[in-house]
C-alpha cells in the first residue's frame, strides 16, 4: 500500500504538472515543431540540464536510492537503426497525435472518448512491435 | 492562486520534471512513460502468443500505479484548475486556421481533431488510431518516448538517446511540414 501510494503520489504530480504546464495540449506540439515559442524547448531543455547535473550527483557520490540500495541507471544498449528509424515513428506520431505516452494518459481526465482511440492505438502499436521484433532491423 | 490557475512558465515545468526524474530514481525506479503501455500488454495475455510481452511484469506493476496518478492529476487539473485554453504563438493561429482549425485559444485540445463528431467519422478515427499506433510501435521500437529518451537518456548523456531524439523531431517535421497541408 505504501509502495503504491508513493508511486500513486509521484504520477499525480506528474498528471498535473503535464496540464498546467501544457505539454499534453496538442496545440504546443504543433508550435514546437513550428519553432514558434521557446514554451516546449524551455521545459525540455531545462529539465535536462538539471538532470544531467542531478545524475552527475547521483554518480559521483556514489548516492543509494531510498531503500538503501546501491543505485544503477542502466545505459541504453549501442545501435543506431533502432533509435534512428523508430524515433522517426515515433515523432511523426507524435506530432499527429499531439501527445505522447504520458499525456496520452492524462488526457483522460478531458472525458473525451478519443482519447481512448489514441491509446488502444498505442497499445496496438506497441503490440505489434512485439510481434515484428525479430523481424526489424535494430 | 494565481500560481495554480495560469500556465506554468518553462522554469518551473523544466526543474519539476528533472525533480521527478530525480525522486524515481532515487525510488529505485526510472523515469519512462512507455514501458505501461508493454506491462499493460503482458497483463492483458499478450505473453501467450508474443515473447516480448512473457516478461515477470509484476516487478513493472510500479509504473501503472503511475499511470493511475498521472490520469487523477490529469483530471484535477483540467477539471478544476485550468480556466484558460493554451495561448498559442499568432503566426501559428494563423496556419492553423490554414489548415481548417479553428479552435486554437479557446480549447485544450483542438476539437476538430478531438470531439466525438470527428471521431466517429473514418477520417477523424483514423488520424486518432493511426496517431496513436506510431506512438506506441515508434516508443517500443526506440526503446523509449519523451521520457525515457529525451529527459532520461540524455540526462545520463547517453548517444543512443541523442539518435533517438533526433528521429523524434525528423518524424515532427516531416509530419507537420510536409503531411499535415496534405491529410488536413
Amino acid at each position: 500500500m505504501k509502495q503504491f501510494l508513493s508511486f500513486f503520489v509521484i504520477g499525480l504530480f506528474l498528471g498535473i504538472l503535464f496540464i498546467k504546464s501544457e505539454v499534453a495540449s496538442w496545440f504546443r506540439i504543433y508550435e514546437m515543431f513550428q519553432f514558434k515559442s521557446f514554451h516546449m524547448y524551455g521545459i525540455i531543455g531545462s529539465a535536462i540540464a538539471l538532470g544531467i547535473i542531478a545524475v552527475k550527483f547521483l554518480k559521483s557520490t556514489e548516492a543509494k536510492d531510498f531503500s538503501g540500495k546501491e543505485i544503477n541507471i542502466t545505459p541504453k544498449e549501442k545501435g543506431f537503426t533502432r533509435y534512428i528509424v523508430g524515433g522517426i515513428i515515433f515523432g511523426l506520431g507524435w506530432a499527429l497525435a499531439g501527445a505522447c505516452p504520458g499525456p496520452m494518459y492524462v488526457l483522460l481526465g478531458t472525458a473525451l472518448p478519443s482519447i481512448l482511440v489514441l491509446i488502444l492505438g498505442a497499445l496496438l502499436g506497441t503490440f505489434l512491435y512485439g510481434v515484428l521484433k525479430d523481424k526489424l532491423p535494430h | 492562486m494565481d500560481l495554480i490557475y495560469s500556465t506554468w512558465p518553462w522554469y518551473v515545468a523544466g526543474p519539476l520534471i528533472a525533480l521527478t526524474m530525480f525522486l524515481l530514481i532515487k525510488m529505485g525506479k526510472k523515469f519512462g512513460m512507455s514501458s505501461s503501455l508493454r506491462t499493460m500488454c503482458s497483463i492483458g495475455g499478450a505473453g501467450r502468443l508474443v515473447d516480448f510481452f512473457k516478461f515477470d511484469w509484476k516487478k513493472d506493476v510500479w509504473n501503472l500505479y503511475v499511470v493511475a496518478g498521472v490520469i487523477l492529476g490529469g483530471f484535477i487539473a483540467l477539471q478544476f484548475l485550468s480556466p484558460t485554453a493554451p495561448q498559442i504563438n499568432q503566426e501559428v493561429l494563423v496556419k492553423l486556421q490554414e489548415l481548417g482549425i479553428n479552435s486554437t485559444n479557446t480549447a485544450f485540445l483542438p476539437t476538430e481533431l478531438f470531439s466525438l463528431e470527428s471521431m466517429l467519422t473514418v477520417k477523424g478515427f483514423s488520424i486518432l488510431l493511426i496517431g496513436g499506433f506510431f506512438v506506441g510501435f515508434g516508443a517500443r521500437y526506440a526503446g523509449g518516448c519523451t521520457s525515457g529518451h529525451a529527459i532520461s537518456g540524455l540526462s545520463n548523456l547517453q548517444l543512443p538517446s541523442l539518435i533517438a531524439v533526433i528521429g523524434f523531431f525528423i518524424g515532427g517535421l516531416v509530419m507537420i511540414h510536409l503531411i499535415f497541408p496534405l491529410i488536413f
